[in-house]
């Protein structure tokens, strides 16, 4: 085998002058030394340890613009009080991805997650924290609450009022996965109740109803974000079923006049959770810091910050003072109706529970 | 003009067409889109975006990992290739098969395969968590995650190099006295210097460029643990259309530096 011209993809002169050798170890050194040059530029990322406690708010999609003012009007409150700011750090995702992840071993201080049952599932999996956490804080833990409603295309052409309409032949509704998705799991169970009482209780009717509703669903987004990216951006379907907040996000910040939110006859009151992960915090130093924080989110400034970002504040004094800013709307809870998140979850959302029978078939 | 030239036949003047055409329409008008995108609200915007403290943790970050990732490639990359193309021994193709696994194996099974050993409910995730030792949703575990998908790309570019080359000018320089290392150092290595800055090439763009498995063992957390892939999948989630391109342009940006770099060392050559 021939060795002195190298049979590869580039070609070279082989090595015969020691210059040419120089040069060589020289464009060698250089690309080291260039990818070494990045090194240094590069503070470590883990970062060195400064005095400002730290904070990792684990929390689902949307609550990424109310998070973001929340946590600087946290940190003035902490730092007038104790004297330093805490560094507050976020990660969001899909609910159910969340608690996974916090399953898995992020280093959660405090999670704020769509739906209480991904919470019992922390709870539960990885006892990060006690199985009783939602009694630990005013109104069940959820500090704000909102609702489903619709989203339709300007001037309402297919004419949608109420989920009697989305089960209309030809009406394309767009909803992410209850398998992965938190709103997706409160769209389906709004749709439900609503079927419950069109139909005096009738569970058989309820699911030939909602079985009905999904048949007419093309795509299923794995989170809500995605379901309204699918929506607006990529202009699929008639209808888009998701928080309340979210849309009100749409129609009154994001693109006003293209969209127009419709209220249903009836809806779920839909209650994002927040807890401390007790294991977590109490590792890492910041128990008070996180109980403090969520206690926040109780106050006249974190329920007026979360009304600003359309959610529904909890406290019955703040939510007075901005009702008249959300849409009116009668609403039903999921323990009235489905007996709590542990039954309907079995119900519904478990490995070949109804869900996977109607959505399968 | 050249007058051996010959005369333009329709077949491939129709394929060249077909092929720049295909170039223009899948390559650079994507590229040229991301740009448009990354400036449509203006150069103000522009900076703002790549300059905000998230964006510059993240190019840190995704710097950090490809830092890391390229040095012990090009390493272990030489050394496999060395040991594979030059010697033949028990076990040979089941190593190069181990190191094409990084290839076959999609992304997110290797984040997955990453958080079964060292999630809190893997294998060593309790027993180093009790140490306070945390490897996923942390910096060690992006590090890693690049490693694993970047490992086959040194060794790949080097093992037909080294494999086509033979051992006859090893062997004329040990007979001529040279030691083992001089004889890696003066023989070997010059020899595969062409693959060996390819292969840093694609290793560089590939560790910068990563999202599956990266995103599987981030946990997502800003301006911790989010690299730049991810750090455009936020702001495009957060209706920032245009910061979302303009850091997309930038790790576009990025991944053409190394490329620079091989253009202007390899004038230096001729």
């Amino acid at each position: 085998m021939s060795s002195t011209h190298p049979n590869c993809l580039l070609p070279l002169p082989t090595a015969t002058a020691a210059t040419s050798i120089r040069t060589r170890h020289a464009a060698c050194l250089l690309s080291a030394a260039a990818l070494l040059a990045v090194l240094p530029a590069a503070p470590l990322a883990a970062a060195p340890r400064t005095r400002a406690p730290i904070l990792l708010n684990v929390s689902y999609d949307p609550t990424r613009e109310f998070y973001q003012e929340f946590n600087t009007s946290f940190g003035k409150l902490w730092k007038a009080r104790e004297g330093v700011a805490p560094e507050i750090r976020q990660s969001h995702g899909g609910s159910g991805k969340q608690a996974r992840a916090v399953i898995d071993g992020l280093q959660a201080d405090v999670v704020t997650l769509a739906l209480a049952y991904d919470v019992d599932a922390i709870a539960e999996r990885a006892r990060l924290l006690p199985t009783n956490w939602q009694a630990r804080l005013p109104h069940n833990s959820a500090p704000y609450y909102s609702t489903l409603a619709f989203l339709v295309r300007k001037g309402n052409p297919r004419n949608i009022r109420d989920w009697s309409d989305l089960v209309r032949p030809g009406v394309k509704v767009i909803t992410p996965n209850p398998k992965t998705s938190g709103v997706a799991r409160w769209n389906y169970l709004a749709a439900w109740g609503y079927a419950l009482r069109a139909n005096n209780g009738d569970e058989r009717a309820a699911r030939d109803f909602v079985a009905r509703l999904y048949r007419n669903v093309p795509v299923l987004d794995s989170g809500a974000r995605g379901a309204t990216t699918t929506f607006i951006e990529r202009g699929i379907g008639d209808v888009l079923i998701n928080w309340e907040n979210e849309l009100l996000l749409v129609t009154r910040r994001l693109h006003p006049g293209n969209f127009e939110l419709v209220s249903p006859s009836v809806s779920i009151r839909a209650e994002p959770v927040v807890a401390v992960i007790d294991a977590n915090a109490k590792r890492h130093g910041t128990l008070a810091l996180a109980e403090a924080y969520l206690r926040h989110l109780y106050s006249d400034e974190g329920q007026a910050l979360a009304a600003r970002h359309f959610y529904r504040p909890a406290v019955s004094s703040a939510w007075e003072r901005c009702a008249a800013d959300f849409p009116a709307q009668p609403t039903f809870t999921i323990d009235e109706v489905f007996g709590g998140w542990q039954r309907a979850h079995a119900a519904h959302f478990a490995e070949n529970a109804t869900f996977d029978q109607i959505y399968l078939r | 003009m050249n007058p051996f030239r010959p005369p333009i036949r329709p077949v491939p003047l129709l394929l060249t067409l077909v092929a720049l055409l295909f170039l223009l329409g899948f390559l650079a008008l994507p590229l040229a889109i991301v740009f448009a995108g990354a400036l449509q609200q203006g150069i103000k915007h522009y900076l703002a975006a790549i300059s905000d403290p998230m964006a510059l943790a993240a190019i840190r970050l995704t710097l950090l990992a490809a830092a890391i990732a390229v040095p012990l490639n090009v390493i272990f990359g030489l050394a496999a290739a060395w040991a594979i193309g030059k010697f033949r021994f028990p076990g040979r193709q089941l190593l190069i098969t181990l190191i094409d696994l990084p290839f076959s194996v999609s992304p997110v099974v290797s984040g997955m395969v990453y958080i079964l050993v060292f999630g809190m409910q893997g294998w060593l995730g309790g027993w180093l968590a009790a140490r306070g030792v945390q490897v996923i949703f942390a910096v060690p575990g992006i590090v890693l995650a690049t490693l694993f998908v970047t490992l086959p790309l040194v060794a790949r570019e080097l093992i037909p190099l080294m494999e086509s080359q033979g051992t006859e000018e090893e062997e004329a320089a040990l007979t001529l006295g040279a030691s083992g290392w001089q004889t890696f150092r003066r023989v070997t290595l010059p020899n595969v210097r062409q693959g060996l800055l390819y292969g840093v090439i694609l290793c560089t763009a590939r560790a910068m460029g990563e999202f599956g498995a990266v995103s599987v063992v981030s946990g997502h957390i800003r301006g911790l643990t989010n690299t730049l892939t991810l750090h455009v999948e936020i702001l495009y989630n957060e209706y920032q259309s245009a910061a979302a391109f303009a850091v997309a342009s930038l790790l576009a940006l990025l991944a053409v530096v190394p490329l620079v770099v091989k253009a202007i060392l390899s004038r230096h050559e001729h």
